[in-house]
Formats: structure tokens, sequence, C-alpha cells
């Protein structure tokens, strides 16, 4: 399987959170806003200027900053078949 | 008494079915073992009295965030009857986890799922029935802001309330070192009991998002946004502001002043013209706090101040700020005492205090209008936009540079990852309600600190009883002589520190005051003025009105929300240190280039 950082998908692209290599507190928001492993995630859109990204997960929508977003990684969907 | 808390995450409506429970009688209060406010109402429930507590809005009781340690803290100090847990029933397959969390501290606890309307549009069904079981606790489903639902939960939770017997906190404490198998059993429970669509359906939301978060629009939209909330706050402000000061001098030519003008001497004056005027000064603030939270609940509960720290994050981060400190320093462009209470929305408290620290520096409207009528005096008309808009210029970049050098110091810790919540509407209920407990909480707490501070700078400026108010013989003049070393060297003369120690009150007043010191008025004062003074001198001055410490009751607000001495302490020196700096490099650069 081919994982990538979270920080690297485009716009509606689809993926797998695969694994999450964050510090306690950050891994401790991210839970609670539904970042487990296994759960599928969308991301919607990311700001100009190298901004914040918007994902979804279920539910909910959420913004991540990109060095958040960089401790996170993802099977893009389509990559692991 | 007994006692319940409200938990829940943010934006699940907590605050929204508080309100709805407790009316207008919610007061802030301190709670041992925390050092932030919260609030509270005592409600008639079942037959007796009980005391119902907001704690802040939490993502994990476990968590390190300053909310998440605020909740426990108070939860490891205070005794709880019961927990009222509320989440988002859309959301539920996530925020069960702080149900179970509360579940596992052994504390009595009844579940609220709202917004029951909002899931029911996106396919979300719960049944009731399973998921008490599962959870061995009471559920009841509402909506806390239409109100259905409502009168089944105000039953459950009387009923809960009655039976319940109060755990001692010391277990709690125990138990809140461990974490287990949450993940498993939260599992379970929602097999059991919820039902998720799988894929969302495309709803308004991700339609508004569509253009409000443009990549290319989303910007100008928001300016434009601000631009349109600025001028409706200002505009319609003014004129209940110019009412109330209208009003209260009504009351003293009508009543006060025949009333007290046969007092011995420095009676009258020191009633009127301090303690009165301080009154007056509070007065002056409190359309504009209302008018802006009525605002700031629609920007706030709409869901768009969001998407406004989306679109400014990237700027905003470098500077260690959010987009959500760029609002309220907007915002304090019209009035910093407002935009400093309105940085409540930041949870975390270094980010706060930084933002704090920055707004100051915005050019607020009491300082444009000394900054017009001296420019008026001694620039040539075509000159004047040029010289106003480059102090809008300073106040950007003494925002800036201040947020670059103190961003070590508040580093914020806390991880940048916010909700963006579907847009909602408001209801009225829910916006005047903000805006009257704000009004409530500058007049209780900033009112002392405001009414103290005009009376010592009145008996400042008028004693000696034999000297001229405002004259070089007062305490005030006398201080402006002693300060002469350090104001000499900005150009800045004896009459003029006058008027800055007047301007300390509020800076509606330094015109006033010059006009008191130098006994003109109007168009009098105004070419005296540019005889006395040239244009460095008189630049130099406003460089220093802008910078210098803002005013008593943007000061006595940086005191109230930061509940600490020696920020407040830095807040106050800072500004008037980089002020003096920036003076002195212009006046001496300015002469030394022969102006």
């Amino acid at each position: 399987m081919n994982t990538v950082r979270l920080s690297t998908l485009k716009p509606g692209e689809s993926a797998t959170i695969a694994a999450l290599h964050t510090d306690e507190a950050l891994y401790h928001r991210l839970a609670a806003m539904g970042f487990r492993i296994g759960k599928r995630i969308d991301l919607v859109r990311r700001a100009k200027f190298a901004g914040p990204l918007h994902v979804r997960i279920g539910t909910t929508d959420i913004m991540l900053r990109r060095s958040d977003a960089q401790h996170i990684d993802v099977t893009p969907a389509g990559a692991s078949e | 008494m007994k006692r319940i808390a409200l938990l829940g995450m943010p934006n699940t409506g907590k605050s929204t079915f508080f309100n709805r429970l407790t009316g207008a009688s919610a007061r802030v209060g301190n709670w041992p073992g925390i050092t932030v406010d919260l609030m509270s109402a005592k409600v008639l429930l079942g037959g007796a009295m009980v005391e119902i507590i907001d704690l802040p809005g939490v993502y994990d009781i476990h968590g390190f965030s300053d909310d998440e340690l605020v909740v426990r803290h108070f939860i490891e100090n205070n005794p709880i009857d019961l927990v009222l847990i509320i989440l988002n029933t859309t959301q539920i397959e996530r925020q069960l986890s702080l149900a179970l969390q509360v579940k596992q501290l052994g504390l009595p606890a009844l579940l609220l799922l709202n917004m029951a309307d909002e899931a029911k549009k996106y396919g979300v069904t719960v049944d009731i029935k399973k998921m008490s079981q599962a959870m061995n606790m009471p559920v009841v489903l509402l909506s806390a802001k239409y109100g259905s639902g409502y009168a089944h939960a105000y039953q459950a939770i009387s009923n809960a309330i009655q039976a319940s017997l109060p755990i001692a906190t010391q277990q709690v404490s125990e138990k809140l070192q461990l974490d287990d198998q949450i993940e498993s059993t939260m599992e379970s429970v929602l097999k059991q009991a919820v039902q998720v669509p799988t894929q969302m359906s495309e709803n308004l939301t991700t339609r508004l998002d569509r253009v409000l978060l443009h990549p290319w629009l989303g910007l100008p939209l928001f300016f434009g946004v601000m631009y349109l909330l600025f001028q409706a706050i200002f505009i319609l402000g003014k004129p209940l502001q110019d009412g109330v000061a209208w009003g209260l001098g009504l009351f003293r030519g009508g009543v006060l002043d025949p009333l007290l003008h046969n007092l011995p001497a420095p009676l009258p004056g020191l009633l009127l013209d301090g303690i009165y005027n301080g009154v007056g000064t509070v007065a002056a603030f409190v359309p504009i706090i209302v008018l802006f939270f009525l605002f700031m609940a629609l920007v706030e509960d709409s869901g768009y101040l969001s998407r406004a720290a989306f679109l400014m994050d990237a700027l905003m981060a470098k500077m260690g700020l959010d987009g959500r400190s760029f609002v309220m320093m907007l915002m304090g462009f019209g009035c910093n005492v407002p935009a400093l209470m309105g940085t409540r929305v930041m949870r975390s408290r270094s980010l706060r205090l930084l933002t704090m620290l920055v707004i100051p520096f915005s050019l607020c409207s009491a300082r444009l209008q000394v900054f017009v009528f001296i420019t008026s005096a001694l620039f040539a008309p075509k000159n004047a936009p040029l010289v106003l808009f480059s102090l809008y210029l300073f106040s950007f970049a003494a925002a800036i540079a201040t947020a670059l050098l103190f961003k070590k110091r508040y580093a914020n810790n806390e991880p940048f990852i916010l909700e963006l919540p579907p847009y909602r509407l408001p209801t009225w209920r829910q916006i005047v309600l903000r805006g009257w407990h704000e009004v409530r909480h500058f007049l209780g707490r900033a009112s002392k600190f405001i009414i103290a501070g005009v009376v010592m700078v009145w008996i400042l400026t008028h004693f000696p009883q034999d000297a001229a108010p405002g004259g070089s013989d007062t305490w005030a003049g006398m201080i402006g002589h002693f300060l002469a070393p350090v104001l000499d060297p900005l150009g800045i003369n004896q009459q003029l520190a006058i008027a800055l120690i007047f301007g300390f009150v509020a800076k509606e007043i330094v015109i006033g005051s010059l006009a008191v010191i130098y006994g003109l008025e109007g168009s009098a004062l105004m070419s005296t003025m540019a005889h006395q003074l040239d244009w460095v001198q008189a630049y130099s001055f406003m460089l220093f009105t802008l910078i210098y410490t803002p005013c008593l009751s943007t000061l006595a607000t940086l005191k109230t929300e930061s509940r600490s001495n020696a920020y407040t302490a830095l807040a106050l020196v800072w500004p008037l240190a980089l002020a003096w700096l920036l003076s002195f490099a212009f006046y001496q650069g300015a002469r030394a280039l022969g102006y």
C-alpha cells in the first residue's frame, strides 16, 4: 500500500487515514475531531498562499494547518488496489 | 444546593441550551481550582433551587488545551450532582467519546442529543432506548435552538437531579488518571443505537463554502463583509453614543448642576467633572459594546468566523496569530474595548494574550478625532489625507512589529485545528442575550477602574485649588514639567504633555483638554496651536498619541480580561516605550534632515 502525507492530497481527493505521527496533544485533538486510523478523509480545498487545508471526516468539516497535516499519513483512494 | 455542570464539545449549542435553561439570570463567577470565569445561574428545578454551571466547550477531558485543563480542575475541585452532556447528534459518531469519558469517571450523567433537527436533515438516526441502555444513563433528543424536545429534557433533568447523589471529588480525581477501552465501547454503542449515512449529501453549507471560501473570491468577500460589519456597528453606534451623551448632559444641566452648585468649592467639580464624567465615560461604551456583540454573535454563531480563520490563516500564522485575531484587530479600528472582549472566542490563553497586546495599536475612532483636528490645524488640506493615511500605516506597523516581537513569549502551543461548523442562523434570543451578558460584564468589571481613573486625572489637573484648571501650576503641570527632559526630545511641549495625561482617560477628551489648557476653542485654538507648533512637533505628538497607552477603558478591559497585573503592566509599558522610541526617531530624524 502506498501511503502519502495528508498535506499532499489535491482538492477533491479522498483517502484513508493510515497513521498519525503526532505528539500527544495533537493526537488527542485529532482523535476528538474524528481522525482515527481506517477512517475515510476527503480533502475539500486548500487555502491560497500555503494556508490551511479544509478536510471532511464523516459529518465534520475541519481546517488544519499544513504543518500539522504533514504528520498524518493517508492511503489515497484507488492507490491500494 | 445541588449542582449541575453542563459539558459538551464546541459548536454543539451548549450555550444556547444553557441560556434557554437559565434565561438572562446567568452571571460570571470564580470557582475553586480554576483561573477563568464561568457562567452560572441558580434556577428552580423539580421543586428545589439548583446551581447550573456552563463549562467551556472541550473535545476531550484528558486533553491538554487550556479549556480542557479548566474542565478537569473544575470537576476535581467542585462536587457535582449531575453532569449534563450535550452532543451534536449529527456528529455523534465522534462526540460520543466525551460522554463515555464522563461515564468512566462515575459521575451521574444525563445525555442530551442536541440539534436533532439538523441530524434529521443529514439522515442520522438514533435509537434513544438502545442508546440509553448501552450508556446506562438517561438520553434525550432535542433542539435547544427551536425548543423541540425541550420540555422532555427539562423533565428528565428534574428527575435525574432529584435522584442523584454527589460523588466525592477524591474518587473523580483518581479515576481521571485512568484511560481505557473507550474506543471499543464507543464502537459497540454506536453499532447498537446509531445509523449514519456513509456519504454526506450535497447541502447548503457545501454550496456556500464554494463561494465564501473560493480561492480568489473568498478574501475580497471577507473584506467586504468586514467592511459592512464595521460600518454598521459604528454608523448605528454613533447616534446612540451621542444620544447617551446628550441625555447625561441634560441630566447634569437640569438636575445635578442646580442641586450641587451650593456645595463648598472642590466638591461640585469633583462630583460633576470627576465622578459624573467618569460615569459618562463608561456609559458611552455601552451602545458600542451592545452593537458589537450583536453583530459578533451573528458572525460567530453563523459559522463565518471559523471561515475567516481559514482565509486569513496563511498570513496571520507568520505573526503567531490566527484569522480570528485579524477580525478582532479590524474591529479595534472602531473601538478597542469590545474588540478586546471579543478575543474570548480564542480558547488558547497565549494566543488571546498576544492578540490583546496587538489590538490597542488599532487606530480607533476616538484617536481619529484627535488626528483630524490636529491635521486640519497644522497641515495644508492637500497633505491632510496623506498624513492620516500614514498614521494608519504606523498603526498596522506597530501591531505587526509587536506581534513578531512577542510571538515567542506568547507562543501558542495548542494545535490549530478548527471545526468548520455548518452555516446556521442564530436566533434573536441568542444574539440579544449575548449583547446583554457582555454589557453587564463590562459594567460590573471595568466601571470602578474607569471612574477611579477619571477622578484621579481630574484631581491631577485641578489641584492645588488656587491653580488654573489644566494650567502649568497644577499637579499635572508639575508632572509635565518633571517629564520635560523625557518629552522635549520628542518636540512635545508642556501643554501637550498635560493633554497626554488627559488623553489617558479617553482620547475623545484630548481636544477638549487642549481647549482648557490653552483657554481657547475651535478655530482660535487651531490658529494658536499652528503658531506655537510646527508640523514636525505636531506629527510627533500624533505618533505618540497613536501608540502610547490606550485609554483607561482599554486598560481596564485588558486587566479584567487577562486577570493578570503583570500582563496589564506590560500592555501599559510596552506601547509607552514604543511610542517614545518612534516619536524620538521621527522628531530627531526630521530635525536632522533640516525640517
